[in-house]
């Protein structure tokens, strides 16, 4: 239950983390808040050789609005975008997220680009990246890249993300003025990865009929996936409890859900129909002003 | 495997310590510190126990290593004790209410709502217990400590005859 034996390096810029990466080329491992990466540690599940503790990088430790766009750099507490006033005001749906991220003491210290490149399939900052369209801003000795969420987090525990690479921020597009929006999710306990979670926005237009659905199941699959199809044949449609019972069935059929320790397939396909009904019908409030 | 000299600011005092990069905060805080309030249980984040404040704020002990905590106030449950040896309204209320009978997890439950409820002074019974989904005990079933710390927010708000 301790941890085995590394060299611990503490760059202050991210030119420095670079460096240290080329250096100990595959034998390294980043540090940021480590709520994931020590406990596997601890278990000796990993062993780095070398730790690159980023903490010590403000450049990517701060939250930025600008116009239409929010930038969360990827060293930013899970619990500093739970406070954030702001972001509050400007993307509800991120400080809420926030509170259903493990408990109070793991919050203060994770932090959401160290969830995103850990990609645990439940885990709620995948879901609304994807949800979201989020764009993950990529940096190396190489230059910048972007990549969307959904090409970003490719498998179970898997993204996008070169050896000497570092994710440096995500942006967020604000929702339209117009859109509402909903987080649901099961869990066995407060606190743990849910066994399935669902995450919707809506935006209606004059008639009250559907501009824009989005549409994002957790749990369902090795990704949090978006529900594309039921997506685009929403446009139009008015959300009444008809429409919401079609798309919670075509939810339940989403992905290929695994029988686990937590849930089976049939189980989960059941959840994520009860979620998304709810989902949509607080989305669609939000959207009508209720319960604002 | 090199140690190397760090300096802990741990409840106000400078504590001097060599040790590897991988000594864990709980580890340092107990064997070094020699502050053995702080429990260790599941070492990997799940349990609470070890949980302490860190610039104000509860987080994991087990989940961070010491060298890292540098620079920062670190606060453990035998700082909460009033200078005057009283007990703290929490602690207080945690001992009329019986809120603990091991009393392994007390001081993670104890350094959490400490912060908590200076930030929060009027939680709802809800909010009490999400916060506290982050610490196990296994001995009370949860409701004298939910009690006690409804209580202690009571008194800190002034209202002592309130419960």
């Amino acid at each position: 239950m301790k941890p085995g034996k590394f060299t611990y390096h503490t760059p202050t810029n991210l030119e420095d983390a670079f460096r240290l990466l080329g250096e100990y080329d595959g034998e390294a491992k980043i540090i940021a808040g480590g709520q994931s990466l020590i406990p596997i540690m601890n278990l000796r599940l990993a062993q780095p050789e070398h730790l690159i503790d980023i903490n010590g990088i403000e450049e990517i430790s701060t939250i930025n609005i600008d116009g239409d766009l929010v930038r969360i750099g990827a060293l930013v507490r899970h619990g500093e975008i739970e406070s954030s006033d702001t972001l509050k005001q400007k993307l509800p749906i991120l400080p809420y997220t926030a509170t259903r991220i493990a408990h109070l003491a793991i919050r203060n210290r994770g932090t959401i680009g160290g969830s995103l490149c850990n990609a645990d399939p439940s885990a709620e900052w995948s879901l609304i990246a994807i949800l979201l369209d989020a764009k993950m801003e990529i940096s190396s000795m190489r230059g910048n890249r972007s990549v969307v969420a959904t090409d970003f987090i490719q498998s179970i525990y898997t993204v996008d993300i070169e050896p000497d690479e570092i994710l440096n921020s995500i942006t967020f597009s604000l929702l339209a003025h117009n859109e509402g929006w909903s987080v649901k999710q099961i869990c066995r306990r407060a606190g743990d990865f849910a066994i399935v979670s669902v995450a919707a926005t809506i935006a209606l237009d004059d008639k009250g009929n559907i501009y824009r659905l989005r549409l994002c199941l957790g749990g369902m699959d090795s990704t949090p996936i978006r529900l594309t199809a039921v997506e685009q044949s929403a446009k139009g449609m008015t959300p009444d409890d008809g429409w919401i019972k079609d798309v919670a069935s075509e939810a339940a059929l989403a992905g290929t859900p695994e029988s686990d320790m937590h849930a089976s397939a049939e189980y989960r396909r059941e959840i994520a129909a009860h979620l998304t009904t709810e989902a949509l019908i607080e989305a669609v409030n939000r959207c009508k002003g209720v319960g604002k | 495997m090199k140690k190397t000299p760090i300096t802990l600011n741990i409840n106000g005092r400078d504590y001097f310590m060599d040790i590897e990069p991988r000594k864990l905060l709980s580890d340092a805080i107990r064997e070094d510190a020699r502050l053995t309030g702080t429990h260790v249980g599941c070492e990997h984040g799940v349990c609470g126990a070890c949980t302490v404040l860190v610039d104000g704020k509860p987080q994991r002990s087990c989940l961070t290593f010491a060298v890292q905590m540098q620079g920062k106030e670190i606060t453990t449950i035998e700082a909460v004790q009033k200078n005057d040896g009283n007990l703290s309204p929490l602690q207080q209320a945690m001992h009329e209410e019986h809120g603990l009978q091991c009393g392994f997890c007390t001081p993670g439950i104890i350094v959490t709502f400490e912060a908590y409820l200076k930030n929060n002074p009027n939680p709802s019974e809800d909010e009490i217990r999400d916060v506290l989904s982050g610490n196990l005990c296994r001995c009370t079933g949860y409701q004298n400590i939910i009690r006690a710390i409804k209580k202690a927010a009571a008194v800190m708000r002034g209202e002592e005859g309130a419960i």
